[in-house]
């Protein structure tokens, strides 16, 4: 499951910036220094194929069908969502089954924001992010006190705390929760500018621009983890991840990292959750706090994509999305089906699709491990590979 | 003042049940590191074997004596066939197998009974009760329930502590590696430890059942309870998570007396106060 061994880097001496290494390795016998990258070619091919990709998807509304957006706009939403869980789960080591409380957060702040203060819907998705990042540090403080697996149990209290206590909210619905008012959704910012830019009435608008918040959503959650995971922050995680004793005593501050991404990942999910529930226009306590909606599938993603890896939670998302489309009519089968391949998958291949293709073609298009590079030494260059 | 009196009685009756919950899993803890998210659901598997049986003319006693063997065999093949391959350091394999197998549990009751609530009939005990003089009175089934939940800890720790398999259960436990070493088998430990968790599964099941009406969906509320109970009472000893079961089950009822909304909120608020000031529980033995 850990596809860099970044203690490995660390116990070197490694750092970003291929200093000399302090500490005796393969570098200092070899008495030369070297360069640690993260980059490959296929990589650099990838990102810059990503940009048009970018640009042409942003540029979709022009000609694509209304029900096209709506469904992008639930990829979209998914795919950022899993990439936080992956951070969380996979990278970090934070096996959490209680993101819902952040998705739930984030939305209940959204309607408290709109509803009660009257603010605009737009901004009010990003004071829902700080607000479901302001509930994640005591939350944070309480469940880190557990390990493992109970840990996810611990998140998974907090995320049903948070659900009993907002249905005592009366005045967001309660127990059976409450509609978004029509000029709410109706008066959000830009929305006239999108109404008159592409010639459509209210409602397709709202959906356009539900769409591209969705893949800004998406795209900024994965520039931010992808980034997050090429810093000093992703090499202390991996650190963490290979063995956290040796971490601490390597300088990396444990609980000080874990607490940045726990939070930053509550932020981004209540954003997600914020933007899910202006656009379902409707919320209530179960809905916005579901175990299955907000982590089930979630995490279904990104096992049946790849954990611990940028790309596996994309292809997670599409594997989902055919499932969903094939087989959500069969209704209770259809989680049958999917909690059946999810154990198949963790008994055969518990690094999923992206897992065997990258093992099997030696390939990575988002790389986050880092290789050693010692000049003027190839066959180096391939062991440096971990 | 009655109120009061009948309410701390109700939660600590209350709380014999979460603890055979939480027996099983304080249990497949202790001996694997394992947390088995589809606890609850299993629990609930069970009430309605139980229900299938009776339904179908069994005696409720027979019934019990046919789904209590029944469950150890279902846990003693799960742990063999699933998480026996995949145990290891890292947790997350069998942590989502069981996430995996809860939905798979709760889906199949959905499709198989139906989302109606449903009850164990166990005749005249359902309304039984035994007056305790000054107009107290408390439930004959809730009595039986924390007289099982008892007699269940006092069982299994005579089978830890006083057999031979007690010692292999317990070596296992302290240091899998050189259990091995001394000729334990320890996949076969782990075997039989998750099917004596869902044998006290089958029997909570019982009570679940009995006490309250039940549906397909509520097996990971009864896993949250379990959890509770066990972190409360402190990892390792058993009579800690009687003790963890009870704070659950009384600050469950003390809260339902002031409102009735924040019963199941304050058993979780009482959990995560416990957390904070007593991280490692009431009674720890565990280091972990």
């Amino acid at each position: 499951m850990r596809l860099w061994g970044g203690l490995d880097r660390l116990a070197r001496g490694a750092d970003l910036r291929g200093a000399t290494p302090s500490a005796p390795g393969e570098g200092q016998r070899r008495n030369s220094r070297f360069t640690v990258v993260t980059a490959t070619p296929t990589s650099t091919v990838t990102a810059l194929l990503a940009i048009p990709g970018i640009v042409l998807l942003f540029a979709l509304p022009a000609f694509a069908s209304r029900a096209l957006l709506q469904e992008l706009f639930y990829v979209f939403t998914m795919l950022a969502l899993a990439q936080l869980w992956n951070l969380l789960a996979g990278c970090a080591g934070l096996v959490s089954v209680g993101q819902q409380a952040f998705v739930g957060v984030g939305a209940y702040a959204l309607f408290a924001f709109t509803v009660m203060e009257g603010f605009d819907a737009v901004p009010s998705i990003a004071l829902a992010g700080i607000v479901a990042g302001v509930v994640a540090v005591p939350a944070a403080l309480i469940v880190f006190r557990l390990r493992g697996a109970y840990f996810a149990i611990g998140t998974w209290v907090v995320a049903e705390v948070c659900r009993l206590v907002l249905a005592q909210v009366k005045q967001l619905g309660g127990g059976t929760g409450t509609s978004l008012p029509t000029d709410v959704a109706g008066a959000m910012l830009g929305l006239e500018e999108v109404r008159e830019l592409f010639a459509v009435r209210g409602p397709a608008a709202r959906d356009i621009l539900a769409y591209w918040l969705a893949l800004l959503l998406a795209a900024g959650t994965f520039m931010l983890v992808y980034r997050l995971l090429r810093s000093r922050y992703g090499l202390a995680l991996s650190a963490i991840g290979d063995a956290e004793a040796a971490a601490e005593s390597a300088g990396v501050d444990v609980f000080r990292t874990k607490l940045l991404i726990y939070v930053v990942t509550a932020m981004a999910t209540g954003m997600a959750g914020a933007l899910i529930f202006l656009q379902k226009a409707r919320i209530s306590p179960d809905a916005a706090f579901s175990l299955i909606d907000w982590t089930a599938y979630v995490i279904f993603i990104v096992v049946i994509g790849g954990i611990g890896s940028m790309e596996g939670p994309i292809i997670g998302v599409l594997i989902f999305y055919l499932l969903q489309y094939y087989l959500a009519a069969l209704g209770s089968w259809y989680l049958i089906i999917l909690g059946g391949l999810a154990i198949l998958l963790m008994l055969f291949a518990p690094s999923g699709v992206w897992g065997v293709i990258s093992h099997t073609f030696d390939i990575s298009l988002f790389p986050v491990r880092r290789r050693l590079i010692v000049p003027g030494d190839k066959a180096k260059q391939k062991e440096g590979e971990a | 003042m009655l109120g009061w009196v009948d309410t701390l009685l109700q939660g600590i009756l209350l709380g014999g049940l979460y603890s055979l919950y939480a027996t099983g899993l304080s249990v497949i803890f202790g001996i694997m590191r394992l947390v088995n998210l589809a606890h609850g659901d299993l629990i609930v598997l069970a009430a309605f074997l139980m229900l299938a049986l009776t339904a179908v003319g069994v005696p409720i006693i027979l019934a019990v004596a046919v789904v209590v063997p029944l469950m150890f065999a279902a846990g003693y093949a799960l742990q063999w066939a699933l998480l026996n391959r995949a145990l290891g350091r890292n947790i997350l394999p069998p942590l989502l197998i069981t996430f995996g197998l809860s939905i798979i549990v709760q889906n199949g009751l959905l499709e198989t009974f139906s989302a109606d609530t449903r009850r164990l009939d166990v005749g005249h005990l359902q309304s039984a009760s035994l007056p305790l003089g000054g107009g107290i009175a408390v439930g004959l089934m809730p009595l039986i329930c924390l007289a099982a939940a008892v007699a269940v800890i006092v069982l299994l720790n005579g089978v830890f502590y006083r057999t031979a398999l007690g010692r292999a259960f317990r070596a296992t436990a302290d240091d899998v590696e050189i259990a091995q070493l001394m000729g334990i088998n320890n996949k076969s430990i782990y075997a039989l430890t998750m099917g004596i968790a869902l044998a006290v599964c089958a029997v909570a099941g019982l009570f679940l059942g009995a006490r309250a009406n039940f549906d397909p969906s509520i097996g990971p509320a009864r896993l949250l309870y379990a959890f509770e109970a066990v972190i409360i009472g402190g990892l390792g000893s058993l009579w800690g998570t009687l003790a963890g079961g009870i704070v659950v089950g009384l600050a469950q009822t003390i809260g339902a007396h002031i409102d009735p909304e924040w019963q199941i909120l304050s058993g979780h608020v009482a959990f995560l106060v416990v957390l904070v000031i007593r991280p490692r529980g009431l009674f720890p033995r565990a280091v972990d």
